[in-house]
């Protein structure tokens, strides 16, 4: 296996141009729009609005200021699958369409995928959708193609401020460390590191540097897997299973020794 | 916008639809009254055989409609086999932590067992001139196996949609461990509840119908308490069930599917034979909104 590549987005210096949408759209052949009709959001100049089946990179344009307007600040920030080491995806996909690369990224195999669904429940940032004209599942691969033939994926080729950053995971921890403790000492004591560590399932092959809250972006601050409920759940089931049968077996028997009791009467 | 009572409210809703509300319908339905004919056969009295035969009548028709329904509802229906066959391999496809393959399965093996079950029953009812296949149902050997084992698998079909539910990252289904059990008991009073229905309508009023009727009683009396308990373990989350959601649950499940049926049940003097009947379709109807509200509420959010 190769060493494992990804991404690291650092918001703080994207610019919200939307050239990753655009060269993941072209690259990816996917349709500018869903059936060929074009609806404003009205929501800032975000119209993509979320990641979908034909949407695999999407820059969030989030608005913070004051009722007045004369004070606040943009926060953008270009958004993909994560690729996590332990993908919740790739977990619970039922045909085995979902499989992790010799990259380490996570890939849904279009002809393999049948539509079901499972995958866009259990992935918790909301990453992928059904894409209508293959009528399966699809996100990013991380450009699996172009990761073959030796290219780097073609939105953060297209990136012009290097907001998102192509390499290994190695590689990529080592450089957002070094601008996390640059903007603390710069006085941005509220930049951090989303996804980097092996705390949030078992890491995230694309991590973000964020400035605020999680969830200010969109983003799940405690993701966890969906078989954390598995075992739990199979247990209550049988539990309620056995309380079923019991009160059957009670109530079918109770009227057989009732009736057998009153027929042995004489 | 930072107030999320969990991180479950990220994920997106996978647009499952009315057809997988009818599939967890006659999904419940199918199971169900097949684990109910079973309890009847095995510790139910001869006179009873031929309300076990209802049941297994009803559960059949209803797997084979559960099967067309998921295949409907797939982006891509003709690929339906890649649930149990990896498509690019041949192999078999099977995954025990995935709720949805395991499902499969179980639906696929529980289907066999269905269909002896109803051939049998249709045998003993003179509509198949096969006597042999009069031995697929207890009291024998063979017939007991078969029943044991596809009880059990009737009661996975039965529950573990809610399972499925809580293995996701959807908010609710996955915010409480309990939806399996609240899907299994249901399916139990669903099944127990369509069985009086058309017994009393196709003259199969066997004694054990009085029996059915009780346990029926017992089984909605367990899914209200199973039912707050699901409220209960969802914690801050049972705040996205206020809304008109919530109020179908309410007044749909709790009232008309279960505090009715009660009533009714334990206060037979009320309406007299139509008593019956009346608790019956309303336990159906609730066990349907139950479905309709857990589906579609959780993806609504």
């Amino acid at each position: 296996m190769a060493e494992p590549v990804g991404f690291y987005t650092d918001t703080t210096v994207c610019i919200g141009c939307k050239a990753c949408e655009v060269a993941c759209k072209e690259w990816n052949q996917l349709p500018s729009t869903n059936g060929g009709v074009n609806t404003l959001s009205g929501d800032s100049y975000d119209n993509t609005r979320a990641l979908d089946g034909i949407h695999w990179r999407h820059v969030k344009f989030i608005e913070q200021f004051t009722e007045d307007r004369k004070d606040g600040r943009w926060l953008l920030m270009s958004d993909v699958c994560k690729h996590c080491v332990n993908a919740p995806c790739l977990e619970v996909c039922p045909t085995g369409a979902i499989v992790r690369t010799e990259f380490d990224s996570v890939v849904i195999q279009s002809d393999a995928c049948n539509g079901c669904r499972d995958c866009i429940a259990a992935c918790p940032f909301g990453v992928i959708e059904v894409n209508p004209a293959s009528g399966t599942a699809q996100k990013c691969t991380l450009c699996y193609d172009r990761l073959q033939g030796g290219l780097e994926p073609a939105c953060s080729k297209a990136c012009p401020t290097q907001s998102i950053q192509f390499g290994t995971i190695k590689e990529l921890k080592g450089r957002a460390q070094k601008r996390v403790d640059q903007l603390q000492q710069m006085g941005e004591k509220r930049a951090y590191l989303y996804g980097a560590d092996e705390k949030m399932l078992g890491g995230l092959n694309s991590f973000y540097l964020l400035v605020d809250k999680p969830e200010v972006y969109g983003l799940p601050p405690d993701p966890k897997m969906p078989t954390r409920n598995l075992e739990s759940g199979t247990w209550f089931s049988a539990f309620g299973a056995i309380l079923v049968g019991l009160m059957g077996v009670i109530n079918f028997r109770n009227r057989g020794a009732s009736e057998n009791a009153r027929e042995d009467r004489p | 916008m930072n107030t999320f009572p969990s991180s479950t409210f990220f994920s997106a809703p996978p647009d499952w639809g009315w057809l997988i509300v009818w599939y967890f319908y006659f999904g419940g339905l199918a199971g169900g009254c097949y684990f109910l004919a079973v309890l009847i056969d095995l510790f139910g009295r001869r006179e009873d055989r031929p309300l076990a035969r209802l049941g297994y009548y009803i559960s059949f028709p209803c797997i084979l409609i559960s099967g067309l329904l998921l295949t409907l509802d797939l982006g891509r229906p003709e690929r339906f086999w890649h649930m149990l066959i990896e498509s690019n391999t041949y192999r078999l496809m099977f995954k025990a932590w995935s709720p949805m393959s395991v499902g499969s399965w179980a639906l696929f093996i529980f289907g066999i067992f269905s269909l002896l079950a109803f051939l049998s029953a249709l045998a003993e009812d003179g509509q198949l001139q096969q006597p042999a296949a009069k031995s697929l149902r207890p009291p024998g050997a063979l017939g007991s196996i078969i029943a044991a084992i596809g009880g059990l698998f009737g009661f996975f079909v039965a529950g573990y949609t809610g399972v499925l539910l809580a293995v996701t990252n959807r908010p609710i289904w996955s915010d409480t461990p309990l939806l399996g059990m609240l899907f299994a008991v249901s399916a139990a009073s669903i099944s127990a509840a369509l069985m009086i229905l058309l017994a009393q309508r196709s003259g199969r009023a066997t004694p054990g119908l009085n029996a059915l009727h009780r346990l029926d009683s017992w089984v909605v009396a367990l899914e209200f308490v199973v039912l707050i308990a699901v409220m209960i373990s969802l914690g801050p989350v049972f705040r996205a069930w206020l809304n008109a959601w919530g109020l179908l649950l309410f007044f749909g499940v709790i009232v008309l599917g279960m505090l009715v049926p009660l009533a009714l049940y334990w206060r037979r003097q009320w309406f007299g034979d139509l008593n019956v009947t009346t608790a019956a379709a309303a336990v159906l109807a609730g066990g349907f909104i139950l479905r309709l509200v857990i589906v579609f509420s959780a993806q609504g959010v």
